[in-house]
């Protein structure tokens, strides 16, 4: 299994990645430079979280067009797994790969918090090695996070279980419509979520619970030598 | 040389020289200075860059020690910890521009300090502040608060450097001059250290990064180190903007060099300019250069060969390479986005020499720019009377046990300092182990599983109470909560905060502090391996206030900020403040004196007067204290361990009680010294939790007197009924600073 | 030719920034404000004008959360 973490100028985030891709069992992770193409060898792509190109214009708005991101759409519309995380999350939606945007925290600050988080659905291949229902101890740190999507797309995705994690109950630390902290597409095959799940790898930094959500992508990939 | 327009002794005094100073700069020339050369002589020659009220202080501080790698001289000092790793680090102001400023101020001072930790080829791994605005009822204090949290936050979570801690006090004192010191981490492999010594005459110099344009011209002079007038609106203009953006790419693409070899020597540039960065580089390396003002990149086509000289603006580096090796540099400038231009080459001359196209436009000696600037030697005198008013009262002086714990814990000194740390990413680079709030000093995990520990601390109204003793607690406060993690210092930074030095009192203040500095860095085996000066920091009397001599301002508390970084073998064994377990015993460890009100924040709330002196530190014992409680968390035999702080006893039991989720239950305390005992403040003290055997076995002053448990903080006093706090209150109490970020 | 583009959060989607600064005005003393939105402009040269639609839909607005307006000389 081999995981490709893409970096853009401002990502922060992209070593954590790597090393929390890392901790599943027979799992490799690779960089993937923003203005390369190549996604060669890889079995999913996560998009990592940071701050990609500033943020300037739009969060995530101008990471999508890069290279490297067409050959994500191109992975993604193939049925390639690709988990985007924070920014990611935000640069997987301007590139309409995942539904909906994610706007400016009801409270316009940045807010980094260890956070409870709800698995709706752990028939993806996201969570499926999480408990449906399970909550789940990962961090958020982001000042643009609250989720936002038409109330009829929202009633499709409930419909189709593409709302994949919420905050817990009076646990939302952004505003986000309906507690959303995480969705797929309507393919199940991308996923977004804000919660930092490769902050949640080491018991020592605070918690183990976001490693289930590499190990489910890991699970059913081509093992590597 | 053009002569035309040669600059007068007028303009330099405008930039800040002396008349003496301008003198010794014509003398030093043979002939009187053009503009460029008055330009690059008064930044030179600043307080900020020359450090002449405080350099012959500076050199009675211990410098060397068994850890250091890298002592004072170079962008930031370094110590050797775990794994064959260097742990680069440095405190730095950015007060004066926070003041006109407040997000870019604070901004741009994480920017600057990230850049000298990255300019020594380390990875910056995290930062620290360390803030003081005026009381916050004031609107103006919560503006600067808010806006200077917020740009901390910017530039720190942008870049992905994790802020793990920092402290902040509320003083009246720093109403209208506020302080913003930021420091750093960073971490390298010891051979992909570079010094910033130019070498090799022939060889080119590249400036990287972001273009220069008109920010902070004369910036330094003017913000950095005169007192300011009511004209601050107008300094807007020079005040700079940071762009983390730009200063993420700096980083990487500086390691990148670094990485490939292909550097010679790197220097970052900050308050000063291309004319510090340069000149320093060249001074260092025993060299001259020679810089053509015109091949630097400029964001406004007309600027003037000192403007480009001067400018500060954010985000850029200097860099000395073999001429084979510049296209290879550019291209990974290019890589990573970054502009990067040759802009000069390193001469045999020890001349700074500045072109604009073919024609010199100005020449000077670098010894006399650098090394030669007048030196001054302070005039101590200790004040007369008291130099501060005391603060306002706002508790009355006979409040009971119950209301006084509340009124502290809800003070604006000892409110939970949450609603500012959750602004910050503190996990960015998954090495946080302990998170602000989860213990003393923050943690980070060492690839080998050791740890380093950090923590920043000073309180200016006890050092304004006594210099000397007030110095001396703030390196007792950095060495105990390090201790309180089961860490041992590995060496300190400074930033020495003071007002006009000129002023007898601040001499005396500076001199005392600079002392107590240098004796508890000793006894602490911290040596002192980089820091800060800045100086004439100074209230200023209302604009539209009557004239009295009470309302002339004065100089703000002295606050000599220490940092100090220490090592523990263990990340998995890193000690945490808050109660562990149930039916844990509580003990008071280290105490071999009772502490005092005096300079407490109970007196402060009681609006006591300052008291003229502190009681003093039987050094050897504080250390000796500190070792015991080190080797007990080490070994993993405590279940919590607290520093006695800011409130005293009860305030640190509670601290615990919050941070653990769990009450305690405290024995009778004799009513006779109830106060003293619970709101009295002194170094040394611990609470600590775990078994019975474990606190007992300590080799310290050591008195059990509690157990962990319930949901309430109970206080027994001799001869009258127990008080209580259920921990909802503490916490509603503790939460007071919420509503200031609301 | 020079064109200015307007940005603003579409109706209906909640604009905190746009609150924080309603909720700031009365206590300086500017009172009946309401309705305070805050967006971003953009200010570019553009060779061929009818360039401006497609760029700002691609690139310089979100169409779903935010509404655009040209502005051409």
């Amino acid at each position: 299994m081999r995981f490709g973490v893409v970096q853009f100028p401002g990502t922060c985030d992209d070593r954590d990645a790597v090393l929390a891709c890392e901790r599943v069992d027979g799992a490799e992770a690779v960089l993937l430079w923003h203005g390369e193409r190549s996604l060669d060898g890889i079995d999913a792509v996560v998009v990592p979280g940071g701050f990609s190109y500033g943020d300037y214009l739009r969060v995530g708005a101008i990471a999508r067009f890069s290279p490297m991101m067409e050959s994500v759409i191109a992975f993604a519309s193939a049925g390639g797994s690709v988990l985007g995380i924070c920014n990611g999350f935000q640069v997987l939606c301007e590139a309409g790969l995942l539904p909906g945007a994610l706007l400016p925290n009801v409270g316009l600050r940045f807010v980094c918090r260890q956070v409870a988080v709800e698995v709706v659905n752990a028939d993806t291949r996201f969570t499926r090695a999480c408990a449906p229902g399970q909550v789940l101890s990962i961090p958020v740190k982001h000042t643009t996070g609250r989720y936002y999507a038409p109330e009829v797309e929202l009633e499709s995705m409930q419909a189709h279980g593409q709302i994949v994690l919420r905050y817990a109950p009076d646990g939302n630390p952004n505003g986000s419509s309906n507690d959303i902290a995480g969705v797929m597409n309507a393919g199940q095959n991308v996923m977004g979520l804000m919660p930092h799940p490769e902050h949640a790898v080491d018991e020592l930094t605070g918690s183990v619970d976001g490693l289930t959500l590499f190990a489910s992508m890991a699970l059913g990939a081509p093992a590597r030598a | 040389m053009p002569d035309a327009t040669l600059p007068t002794v007028e303009d330099a005094v405008a930039l800040g020289l002396t008349g003496e100073e301008y003198a010794e700069v014509v003398a030093k020339l043979g002939r009187p200075p053009g503009q460029v050369e008055l330009a690059m002589f008064s930044l030179m020659w600043s307080e900020h860059c020359a450090y002449k009220h405080s350099k012959k202080l500076l050199r009675t501080l211990p410098t060397e020690g068994a850890a250091v790698f890298m002592g004072p001289g170079e962008n930031a000092g370094a110590v050797r910890v775990s794994g064959g790793l260097v742990c680069a680090f440095k405190v730095e102001s950015h007060n004066h521009p926070s003041a006109v400023e407040p997000f870019q101020g604070a901004a741009t001072g994480v920017g600057g300090i990230l850049r000298d930790i990255f300019a020594l080829g380390a990875r910056p791994v995290a930062i620290l502040d360390s803030l003081r605005f005026g009381e916050p009822d004031s609107s103006r204090t919560r503006y600067l608060l808010d806006r200077a949290v917020a740009g901390i936050g910017h530039y720190g979570n942008s870049i992905g450097v994790p802020t793990i801690g920092g402290e902040l006090y509320f003083e009246g004192p720093y109403e209208t001059n506020c302080l913003v010191n930021a420091m750093a981490l960073g971490l390298a492999e010891p051979g992909r250290m570079i010094k910033s010594a130019a070498v090799g005459v022939g060889n080119a110099l590249v400036l990287f990064g972001a273009s220069t344009g008109r920010d902070g011209i004369g910036g330094a002079s003017v913000l950095a180190s005169a007192e300011f007038g009511s004209d601050d609106a107008d300094k807007r203009p020079s005040v700079q903007v940071g762009d983390p953006f730009a200063e993420k790419k700096l980083l990487e693409c500086s390691l990148e060099l670094l990485e490939r070899g292909l550097l010679a020597s790197l220097q970052d540039l900050g308050a000063a300019g291309l004319t510090s960065a340069a000149s320093e580089m060249a001074s260092k390396g025993e060299v001259g250069l020679e810089i053509d003002v015109d091949a630097v990149p400029l964001r406004e086509a007309d600027m003037e060969p000192f403007e480009t000289m001067v400018s500060e603006s954010q985000e850029r580096m200097l860099c000395v390479c073999e001429p084979s090796r510049v296209a290879e540099v550019l291209s990974v400038c290019e890589k990573w986005e970054v502009h990067g231009t040759a802009i000069g080459t390193v001469i045999p001359e020890r001349v700074m020499r500045i072109l604009q196209g073919g024609s010199t436009v100005g020449e000077m000696p670098v010894e006399a720019l650098v090394d030669e600037c007048p030196l001054y030697d302070l005039a101590p005198s200790k004040p007369v009377g008291p130099l501060y008013p005391a603060p306002p009262a706002v508790l009355s002086g006979d409040a009971g046990l119950r209301a006084t714990l509340l009124a502290l814990l809800g003070s604006p000194n000892l409110a939970s300092r949450l609603p500012l740390f959750e602004q910050y990413d503190c996990i960015v680079q998954s090495r946080t182990v302990r998170r602000p709030g989860q213990a003393d000093a923050a943690v980070l995990q060492l690839p080998d599983g050791s740890a380093l520990a950090a923590s920043i601390d000073c309180n200016g109204r006890r050092v304004a109470c006594d210099p000397y003793v007030g110095t001396v607690e703030a390196a007792l406060e950095c060495a105990a909560n390090l201790a309180c993690v089961g860490a041992e210092p590995l060496g300190a930074t400074n930033n020495l905060n003071f007002g006009n030095p000129e002023r007898p009192e601040v001499a005396w203040q500076l001199t005392e502090a600079v002392r107590g500095l240098g004796d508890a860095c000793r006894a602490l085996d911290a040596p002192i391996v980089g820091g800060n000066v800045s100086l004439y920091n100074e209230t200023r009397p209302p604009v539209d206030g009557p004239s009295s001599p009470a309302s002339e301002g004065g100089p703000i508390y002295p606050t000599p900020v220490v940092g100090m970084v220490g090592a523990l073998p263990s990340a998995a064994g890193a000690g945490r403040l808050g109660f562990l377990r149930a039916g844990d015993a509580i003990a008071l460890a280290g105490w071999n004196v009772t502490p005092s009100l005096e300079g407490s924040e109970l007196a402060k709330l009681r609006g006591d007067e300052l008291p003229d002196g502190l009681p003093g530190y039987d050094l050897a014992h504080e250390v000796r204290a500190l070792g015991v409680l080190r080797e007990a968390v080490r070994a993993g035999a405590l279940s919590s361990a607290h520093d006695i702080a800011e409130g005293g006893l009860l305030v640190a039991i509670a601290e615990c009680c919050l941070a653990g989720g769990l009450g305690a239950d405290m024995h009778a305390i004799p009513a006779d010294v109830e106060l003293l005992m619970v709101f009295g403040e002194r170094k040394g003290g611990f609470v600590l939790s775990g078994s019975l055997a474990a606190l007992a076995a300590l080799d310290v002053p050591l008195d059990v007197f509690g157990t962990v448990g319930g949901d309430a903080l109970r206080v027994g006093v001799e001869g009258r009924e127990a008080v209580s706090w259920t921990l909802d209150e503490l916490a509603h109490a503790h939460a007071a600073l919420g509503p200031l970020f609301a | 030719m020079k064109a200015r583009v307007l940005i603003r959060p579409k109706a209906g989607i909640l604009d905190p920034q746009g609150i924080a600064v309603e909720r700031a005005l009365p206590a300086l003393g500017f009172t009946g404000v309401s309705q305070v939105h805050i967006g971003r402009l953009v200010e570019l040269e553009v060779e061929d004008s009818s360039q401006l639609e497609p760029i700002c839909r691609t690139l310089l607005a979100n169409p779903l959360i935010e509404d655009y307006e040209i502005q051409e000389p």
